[in-house]
């Protein structure tokens, strides 16, 4: 919970790891690889007081997981979201066991999310079902650059991913994380497309889509899909930090969601430990739309904080929420309707 | 000495007119050059990216743009063209060194060139240059609603209307000043009823394009150590 100025927020941090990319767990150049890239991102968009040591990044303890998202950064609620890259590393990135086995130990902190690979087929069915029993999987992460032998992506349309949709909604498994990453496969198309998240979410009205990093770097088709499908999420892990680095940017980003979705569909995510979560709940409730560009995105009040920080997400893991912080359910007007014409300065 | 710096300054000419598809900015710009070696009759070029794991199909366009403007001066005998700390480079140097195509590059993965992508990025830039014409226009106090009958001839000289002129130019739209300014893909005019919608995904295009950039310019900074040439607005 975090307080400002008289306002409470609940924070539910939608997009936590507890990983090992250590260079004793890397399995070949690629763990290498991406562990660095990641340590990049984590000190190009820090503050500098946030950045952490490339062994730290590396590999970090269970207590410093805890006392980080709990007792530092005000989070009420963290959502491990698994990265398997077994051909990147020798014991994986971060699974589902390894999250499972830390929430066990801290009970009522952590929901455990799963994951699928449609190029698992028959036998991977099977995994689900038996992991979605033993860790009471709400939801699931799906990383669809994930490299498998000589296949090194997929696609959410491929005829085996629709079966594992069909698992999902039939194990009540209703929130389908989706983090797009470069793709390899094909390589002659864009990587981050997302057009087949289109498909999947008109094909599965039942389930939810939440896309994480809100579908950067294609921001602009994310937006052009969500608009048109009801449920569909944007993730705000990645995005959260440029508030630190490009508060402007940041604005723009925050206005371009807040148009073409609205307040409900929307979750904020540390990406945690890329970012700490501390320093980014403390700035975005601090933060504004600057003067200049009310105009054209409006302002952030603090409902919409609040719904962004946690109540989406509650609402998508039915978590109880103290009354104090709870947003009355009335109809929510989501600003402009998409089509209308763009506000012309006088 | 001095002609060797004129030629390593020729080459460096050539591959600022090579862009990064994505980021619709020139390779120079965005610090993805190190070097260019001139040395008897060849140049030599080493190409960084801002991460392991960028994208590798813009990486091999812009391996092989460079490549090719490189090629197109009769000053050199022979070109190379080498990425470095990128996870596809090995795959990617041996395919454009070879001209081999992209498919030739990824035989087991691709599944044909990249004239999709390059077009759908065209596109994009071509869209996200049109919003920025569009809004100095509108800053300068223009009414959205006359923007379906606006010819390019109309428009006053600025940053904005030259690069709009070169994007149109590249998709091969019309570029006289009789042209409708506001035009899709295809060069057909949009019409006033449909502006708004189309003027507003646009924004969303251009932010999308320069916040990569931003990000992108920044990832590269990290990795390297290397100072940022701001030029994104």
């Amino acid at each position: 919970m975090y307080t400002k100025d008289g306002e409470n927020y609940y924070i539910v941090d939608s997009h936590v790891h507890f990983w090992d990319g250590s260079p004793a767990n890397q399995a070949n150049r690629y763990g290498k690889g991406f562990t660095e890239c990641f340590y990049d991102y984590h000190r190009n968009l820090s503050p500098e007081e946030w950045v952490w040591s490339l062994e730290k990044f590396g590999k970090y303890s269970e207590e410093t997981l805890v006392e980080d998202l709990f007792e530092v950064g005000y989070v009420d609620k963290a959502i491990f979201q698994p990265t398997y890259l077994t051909d990147f590393y020798v014991n994986g990135f971060n699974t589902t066991e390894q999250d499972g086995a830390v929430a066990e130990r801290h009970p009522g902190k952590f929901i455990v999310n799963g994951a699928w690979d449609p190029r698992d087929g028959e036998e991977g069915l099977g995994q689900l079902e038996a992991l979605a029993e033993r860790w009471n999987l709400r939801g699931v992460k799906l990383y669809t650059a994930e490299w498998k032998g000589s296949s090194k992506g997929w696609k959410l349309t491929d005829d085996w991913s629709y079966r594992y949709l069909e698992k999902c909604e039939e194990l009540g498994v209703r929130n389908i994380h989706v983090h797009k990453g470069p793709t390899i496969y094909p390589l002659n198309r864009d990587a981050f497309d997302v057009a087949d998240v289109d498909d999947v979410a008109t094909a599965f009205p039942g389930l939810n889509f939440i896309i994480e990093h809100v579908g950067l770097p294609r921001l602009e088709d994310f937006c052009w899909i969500a608009t048109q499908e009801p449920n569909v999420y944007g993730g705000l892990a990645v995005a959260m930090p440029f508030i630190h680095s490009r508060p402007r940017y940041f604005a723009q980003i925050i206005g371009e969601l807040l148009y073409w979705l609205d307040e409900n569909r929307l979750t904020f995510a540390s990406d945690y430990a890329i970012w700490h979560p501390k320093w980014l709940v403390e700035q975005f409730v601090d933060f504004q739309i600057p003067e200049d560009m009310q105009s054209e995105y409006g302002v952030l009040t603090p409902d919409i904080k609040r719904k962004i920080l946690g109540l989406n997400a509650a609402k998508l893991y039915d978590i109880d929420v103290p009354p104090s912080v709870a947003v009355a359910d009335a109809p929510v007007e989501s600003g402009e309707a998409v089509g209308s014409a763009p506000v012309v300065p006088a | 000495m001095t002609a060797t710096v004129t030629l390593a300054e020729r080459a460096w000419q050539a591959l600022s007119g090579v862009r990064d598809p994505e980021l619709d900015q020139p390779i120079t710009d965005l610090g993805f050059v190190v070097a260019a070696a001139v040395r008897d009759g060849e140049v030599s070029v080493r190409l960084r990216l801002p991460t392991y794991f960028c994208a590798p199909n813009f990486a091999y366009l812009m391996v092989a743009d460079a490549y090719d403007a490189l090629l197109a001066l009769p000053e050199f005998d022979r070109v190379e063209v080498r990425l470095t700390d990128h996870f596809a480079a090995e795959e990617i140097n041996a395919g454009v060194a070879a001209e081999a195509g992209f498919a030739g590059a990824f035989a087991d993965q691709a599944t044909g060139e990249l004239e999709e992508l390059r077009r759908t990025f065209r596109s994009k830039a071509h869209l996200a240059c049109l919003e920025r014409t569009c809004r100095r226009l509108i800053e300068d106090g223009w009414q959205v609603d006359a923007l379906a009958d606006t010819t390019l001839g109309q428009l006053p000289e600025s940053a904005e209307r030259d690069s709009l002129l070169r994007r149109r130019a590249e998709m091969g739209l019309p570029t006289g000043a009789e042209a409708p300014l506001f035009v899709d893909d295809d060069g057909a005019p949009v019409p006033a009823g449909r502006l708004p919608e189309r003027l507003r995904f646009a924004r969303a295009v251009r932010v999308s394009i320069d916040g990569n950039a931003g990000l992108c310019r920044g990832l590269l900074r990290t990795r390297y150590g290397v100072t940022e040439q701001e030029g994104v607005s």
